[in-house]
């Protein structure tokens, strides 16, 4: 188990190691020039290379990034280029926002993802589960930008139920983490509609049903459990499906997160704050799927930890 | 209770507990309405076992699925007749609710896999208390002593710690111990026993069967079996209901059914029955060289763990085990599941790595590269266990023969479809048949296509793995004939892996005996069956299901000493031993308990 652990964190660290390196190259190719964007358009050739090697961007690529990575080890993510403050101090005061929006979010999706796919399994092939996948397909495939205005239209200006932004009470929270849980919701309800079909074919079903067992008590008690098993995997991946949606849905609701923090720093070219956030993100994406390889073995006794 | 039970002077006259009448099943296709039973009738009598006995697709699953309400829903239906209860119960028009009164508390019924038939996610304890519960069978407070009761029942080693373990951590014959301990936790009437021992081994059927006729005894259940063996007939049952095709065939005492079939179809039935000792001759191999030849073979899976995932332990799969087949020669690989014989298949086609030294026709297998490997496969082939799975579903018959020989470019063209079509002749099929897809066949006509395949290269060697044993008997009888005419033909060797004793007796020249990887006992066929020497070959045979109710089997011989693993540390291994020749021809590892042939 210890030896698993030390392993898997190993790998976590080489991992993000892989994709700062990614994300440095990709951002020192963008065309787009930080010093230009923060002298400003009128400033004069002398000022923009004056800032240029202030920040350090005259050096070349390698000596960027192993200057950047040995900050880093030291927990120091940089300043950001417009604002002069920490990037780790930016994002700190913004993840709390970010944690509780996702937590929101993995909720919804969790109940009503499994819902939809436990009912559309146990009504297999009628217009209930007909109506049900057709649901889940929407939301897969609607952009969370139209979603968002859309539940903004419908609930904050003509019904006007919720705020239509910002943050702080529980009202605020609603539509966005409805936004990003729907785009989930999809992919559960399809997962768990086939893992429970799987499921409610096996011969240990036949078994509870010669038991003489009620439904109620099969479908939780031995359907239930067999079928979550695939699911608890997803919801590692989920965590980057989550860290994708929120810098768009964050922006439409107006929502002070991480998300909003990165499309700004992207429009003003503000490669710290992209650097950290990207980062941050990833580390967040590591750790969801840890935590599920390490809870998968809590209810499936037949995983071992090696 | 009805006052015919009351009677006191009706002696030994049968009692149904169970009557079906004219029942007839239809299940829905796309193409309509499907009877796939129709018009069963019998009666089950108190404390007897009767033995519902035909091949695939004869309707006998679905005799008792029907009984407990657990037939597909809602794809079949009962459209016609009855199944009642000795009270008069009716079951046949039951709503799921009412059945389930009626399930486990007065009928019970285990499956063919015991693998699958228990929730891996649950602990044994609680599935055996959860029925005890379900029919207030006890107080929550008493089930565990309870559940401890029922497995000590069943005869289950250390039944306190398997209360707590999982299924998975528990051997097929302990699970279908649990089975039998959930079913008859209620001390039902009657327990239906659907295919119980097929998917077991050998001396864990002959284990588990013993068991059901105790408790049979000990609690005066009325047993209804369904089985295709017809060895575990004669075993089992005191009458027999043969049935082909959803229709009955025969209704018999089961030494009857044995001794004076009367219907055509039980005779050819009991006819195609491979039987332990009818050996048919073999003609004589041409013994001058040896076309497979195998030397110090091991096969070694490791098993990675620790901070570094470093190698620290091996499974011994195969540990130096030597042969040589002959033109025209059948080795026969025998021994339980897991002991390594399907391995060695594999480390012959070089399918899996393996150490040692293998030779194909002088050709070279172990550690060569793969354009040398692909040389060394024109003359060695394989035929597995599962004709469905072993085709591609998706690709017509015709051109799985073909692949083969265009991968190694043999035929192209015109030149090519002559080739398969002489195959298909040759398997016994017509060549019209070539451009259908697998689902279109019967599961021995796949087999026959799997043979043709493994024929297109004219190899000199096929492996057989189980080859004929997913296929009912009489299906069994024709392509082992198959087998047996192309060897003449084209002095083909064959190994022959395989678990049924008496599909051996059939068609082997030599038997190769292994257990945990390793070979205890081989010689000719005469001198392993007849006079076995190693008590791991003896306990073996004398598990062997005897298919004729006359001659009883005397009890499987006990376990010689523990149950081993082959899985070792790194650096060691099991203990080598030698083979001593008893007899010419006859090896046998060293053991305290072996008997010196005569």
């Amino acid at each position: 188990m210890w030896s698993y652990l030390i392993r898997r964190l190993i790998e976590a660290a080489l991992i993000l190691l892989g994709i700062s390196l990614v994300t440095f190259v990709l951002l020192y190719l963008v065309p787009a020039d930080p010093a230009r964007q923060i002298a400003g358009r009128s400033a004069t050739a002398e000022t923009v290379a004056n800032i240029r090697a202030q920040l350090g961007l005259d050096q070349p690529f390698h000596i960027q990034y192993v200057r950047y990575l040995g900050n880093l080890l030291q927990g120091d993510l940089g300043r950001s280029y417009l604002q002069r403050t920490e990037v780790s101090e930016l994002i700190a005061a913004r993840m709390p926002a970010t944690l509780l929006l996702m937590l929101a979010a993995i909720v919804v999706e969790l109940i009503v993802g499994l819902t939809i796919g436990a009912v559309a399994a146990l009504r297999r092939n009628t217009p209930v589960d007909h109506g049900l996948m057709v649901f889940s397909f929407v939301t897969i495939s609607a952009p969370q930008f139209v979603v968002g205005i859309l539940l903004l239209y419908v609930f904050a200006v003509q019904l006007g139920w919720f705020p239509i932004g910002g943050y702080g009470t529980f009202a605020h929270l609603v539509l966005p983490a409805v936004t990003i849980g729907l785009l989930g919701t999809g992919w559960y309800s399809r997962m768990m509609r086939s893992s429970m079909i799987d499921v409610l074919a096996q011969d240990f079903v036949r078994t509870a049903r010669a038991k003489g067992l009620g439904r109620m008590r099969i479908i939780l008690r031995h359907v239930g459990p067999n079928a979550i098993l695939p699911i608890i995997a997803m919801i590692g991946i989920d965590i980057g499906l989550f860290m994708s949606g929120i810098v768009v849905v964050e922006s439409v609701f107006g929502w002070p997160g991480i998300g909003q923090l990165a499309w700004q720093a992207i429009q003003r070219v503000d490669i710290p704050i992209i650097m950290g956030v990207t980062l941050v993100s990833a580390f967040f994406i590591v750790l969801g799927n840890l935590l599920a390889d390490l809870i998968a073995p809590m209810v499936d006794p037949r995983i071992k930890l090696k | 209770m009805s006052p015919a039970e009351n009677n006191p002077g009706r002696g030994d006259a049968p009692r149904p507990v169970l009557s079906v009448r004219g029942l007839t099943i239809q299940v829905a296709t796309p193409n309509g309405a499907k009877t796939v039973l129709e018009d069963i009738s019998f009666d089950l009598n108190q404390g007897e076992t009767l033995c519902l006995a035909g091949e695939s697709g004869s309707g006998k699953s679905m005799t008792a699925l029907a009984i407990m309400g657990l037939l597909p829903q809602p794809m079949a239906r009962i459209t016609a007749g009855s199944i009642s209860l000795a009270d008069g119960t009716e079951l046949s028009s039951r709503t799921e609710a009412e059945f389930r009164k009626i399930r486990a508390r007065r009928i019970s019924m285990i499956f063919q896999e015991p693998m699958t038939s228990l929730n891996p996610v649950m602990t044994i304890g609680s599935q055996l208390a959860e029925v005890l519960l379900e029919h207030d069978m006890c107080s929550a407070a008493e089930a565990p002593a309870k559940a401890l009761a029922l497995l000590k029942d069943v005869r289950i080693t250390d039944a306190e710690k398997r209360l707590r373990q999982y299924p998975h951590e528990l051997s097929g014959g302990m699970r279908q111990r649990v089975m039998i301990a959930i079913a008859l936790a209620c001390d039902p009437q009657i327990l239906i026993a659907d295919e119980p021992t097929t998917a077991l081994d050998v001396t864990v059927q002959a284990e588990v069967l013993e068991l059901i006729r105790a408790l049979q005894r000990e609690h005066g259940t009325t047993v209804l079996m369904i089985t295709h063996d017809m060895g575990v007939v004669a075993e089992m049952a005191d009458r027999v209901l043969v049935m082909r095709s959803g229709k009955q065939e025969e209704a018999a005492p089961v030494k009857e059914l044995f001794a004076t079939p009367r219907t055509d179809y039980a005779r050819a039935l009991l006819a195609a029955v491979p039987r332990l000792g009818d050996s048919p001759a073999r003609p004589d191999p041409d013994r001058r060289h040896d076309i497979l030849d195998v030397e110090g073979l091991s096969v070694r899976f490791p098993m990675r763990s620790g901070l570094l995932n470093r190698v620290t332990a091996n499974v011994h799969a195969v540990e130096n085990v030597s042969f040589k087949i002959a033109p025209g020669e059948t080795l026969a690989l025998v021994g339980e599941s897991g002991c390594g014989k399907s391995t060695i298949g594999k480390a012959l086609l070089g399918l899996v790595p393996s150490d040692g030294s293998i030779r194909v026709d002088g050709d070279q297998v172990v550690g060569v590269g793969q354009a040398a490997l692909k040389q060394v496969r024109r003359n060695i082939q394989m035929v597995f266990q599962d004709p469905g799975a072993s085709l591609d579903s998706r690709m017509t018959v015709g051109a799985q023969v073909a692949e083969p020989l265009q991968v190694h470019g043999i035929a192209t063209g015109s030149e090519l479809r002559d080739r398969v079509e002489w195959l298909f002749r040759r398997v016994g099929l017509t060549p019209d048949q070539m451009d259908r897809y697998p689902h279109e066949f019967s599961g021995g006509q796949r087999q026959r296509i799997c043979i043709a395949r493994a024929l297109a290269l004219r190899p000199k060697v096929i492996v057989a793995d189980e080859s004929v044993s997913a296929l009912d008997v009489s299906v069994q009888a024709q392509v082992l004939e198959l087998l047996r005419e192309l060897q003449e033909e084209e002095k083909l060797a064959y190994l022959f892996i395989s678990h049924d004793m008496a599909v051996i007796d059939q068609v082997a020249d030599r038997v190769a005996v292994m257990n945990l990887g390793q070979m205890l006992e081989t010689g000719s066929r005469e001198q392993v069956l007849r006079n076995p020497a190693h008590p791991y070959t003896r306990r073996l045979l004398s598990a062997v299901p005897i298919p004729d109710p006359t001659r009883k089997r005397p009890p499987v011989l006990p376990r010689a000493g523990e149950v081993g693993t082959p899985v070792f540390k790194k650096g060691q291994g099991p203990e080598p031993f030698a083979l001593n020749e008893i007899a010419p021809g006859h090896w046998v590892a060293a053991h305290p308990d072996t008997e010196q042939a005569a």
